[in-house]
């Protein structure tokens, strides 16, 4: 048998390399560091249609993304589904008037939130409403309207 | 006929004799456990010769295929001109799957075998029945420790494989075949998720853990006392263990990952 504090020596640097290893996935390659736990504040908004957007899609302005969407709802008053973003704290400087949109990244890419500051004076606080909201783009729909407008031509 | 239905029947009842057996055995087994905690030396031995002996080849066979999987995935996305994703795929692949599996499978082949054959041998030589004339009890002293120690030891080795091959994927495709490094780490970040991915790795290669050691030593105390016996007991560890860690791992990832 080999002496045992070589051993217990071993033993312990295995253990040690083993949780750094599994420190370094939590850290570095998941998605805990851009997480931001629950700081950030959270905005409203309805949308006619929310496409494939899901939860934990990035929100953007300008292509920055700036936080992620916390919440998707169906808010039965309006027939509108109600979605709940979460937005950086860094970022606390959007006009009330700011517009949110369903884009879709690349041609095949999955959807984003993004917003388009307005020109209000006041800014955007936790719980407020974005009303002025435009949907995904359905292809079904984009293939529907081309097709109706193709016959009232003829 | 009647002959055929006569060893039917007697491969059934040893089927079902065997199951039991292993399944009492783990009970003992577990039943083990507690009487370690005035005796953590022989967990540190055992993770010595189980966990600390096998970090070199998982090291290197996760070195390996964190590039191989750098290089084949880089020759696919460039059709696409989506090489830039590299690293989501290098580091989905080895935390979902690879990372587990493999390591499990090479934990079979370095450490179970070895854990049969050295229990095996025990019995063999009659160290076992010498142990429980002394009235010290060989489920404690031999089987609890050994048992123990490839559970913890397979998630901390999982977990260097996967790491080690990220790493692997990173050489290959940032370092030689130019993706950009930036985007390697941000497409890591953006897809891997902590509770989805990573979590449920964890618990993979903890299933895995536990099905290769009960596995491996129960193969070992069950063999027949014979150089033959102990042979093919080992064998029967590899094979056994790597089919119950393949079909673990369908049943697992249906349950994480799937939506059947």
């Amino acid at each position: 048998m080999m002496q045992s504090k070589t051993v217990e020596i071993a033993v312990g640097i295995f253990v040690a390399l083993g949780l750094g290893a599994l420190f370094i996935l939590a850290m570095q390659v998941s998605n805990l560091s851009n997480l931001g736990g629950d700081d950030g504040y959270e905005v409203r908004a309805g949308f006619d249609n929310i496409g494939g957007l899901k939860v934990r899609s990035p929100v953007t302005v300008a292509g920055v993304r700036v936080g992620r969407v916390a919440a998707i709802d169906y808010d039965d008053e309006n027939y509108q589904a109600e979605v709940i973003l979460r937005i950086d704290p860094r970022f606390d400087a959007f006009p009330l008037d700011t517009s949110a949109s369903i884009f879709t990244s690349g041609l095949l890419g999955e959807q984003y939130v993004a917003l388009e500051p307005g020109g209000d004076m006041e800014y955007l606080r936790d719980g407020d409403r974005i009303t002025l909201t435009q949907s995904a783009l359905v292809l079904e729909q984009l293939i529907g309207k081309f097709l109706f407008s193709q016959a009232d031509k003829e | 006929m009647a002959g055929m239905i006569r060893r039917l029947g007697r491969w059934g009842l040893s089927f079902f004799e065997r199951l039991g057996r292993g399944h009492l055995f783990l009970l003992e087994a577990l039943a083990g456990l507690p009487s370690l905690l005035s005796r953590p030396g022989l967990v540190v031995q055992q993770l010595y010769s189980v966990g600390v002996l096998s970090l070199l080849i998982i090291v290197v066979s996760g070195l390996f295929v964190g590039m191989v999987l750098g290089l084949q995935g880089y020759n696919t996305l460039v059709g696409f001109g989506a090489e830039q994703s590299l690293g989501m795929l290098v580091a989905l692949t080895l935390v979902r799957e690879m990372g587990p599996v493999v390591t499990a499978l090479l934990f079979a082949g370095r450490a179970g075998s070895a854990l049969t054959a050295e229990i095996g041998l025990m019995k063999a030589t009659e160290q076992l029945s010498g142990m429980e004339m002394m009235a010290v009890d060989p489920m404690r002293r031999v089987v609890a420790p050994r048992f123990l120690a490839g559970f913890i030891s397979m998630p901390l080795l999982a977990a260097i494989f996967s790491t080690v091959g990220i790493y692997g994927g990173y050489f290959v495709g940032v370092g030689l075949l130019g993706v950009d490094a930036g985007a390697f780490w941000s497409q890591i970040q953006d897809k891997v998720d902590l509770h989805e991915d990573i979590y449920n790795g964890v618990i993979k290669s903890l299933v895995f853990g536990f099905a290769v050691t009960w596995i491996a030593v129960f193969e070992g105390y069950d063999a027949t006392p014979t150089s033959e016996g102990v042979s093919r007991a080992t064998t029967r560890t590899v094979v056994h263990g790597a089919l119950a860690v393949l079909a673990l791992n369908f049943v697992l990832t249906a349950l994480m990952f799937g939506e059947i």
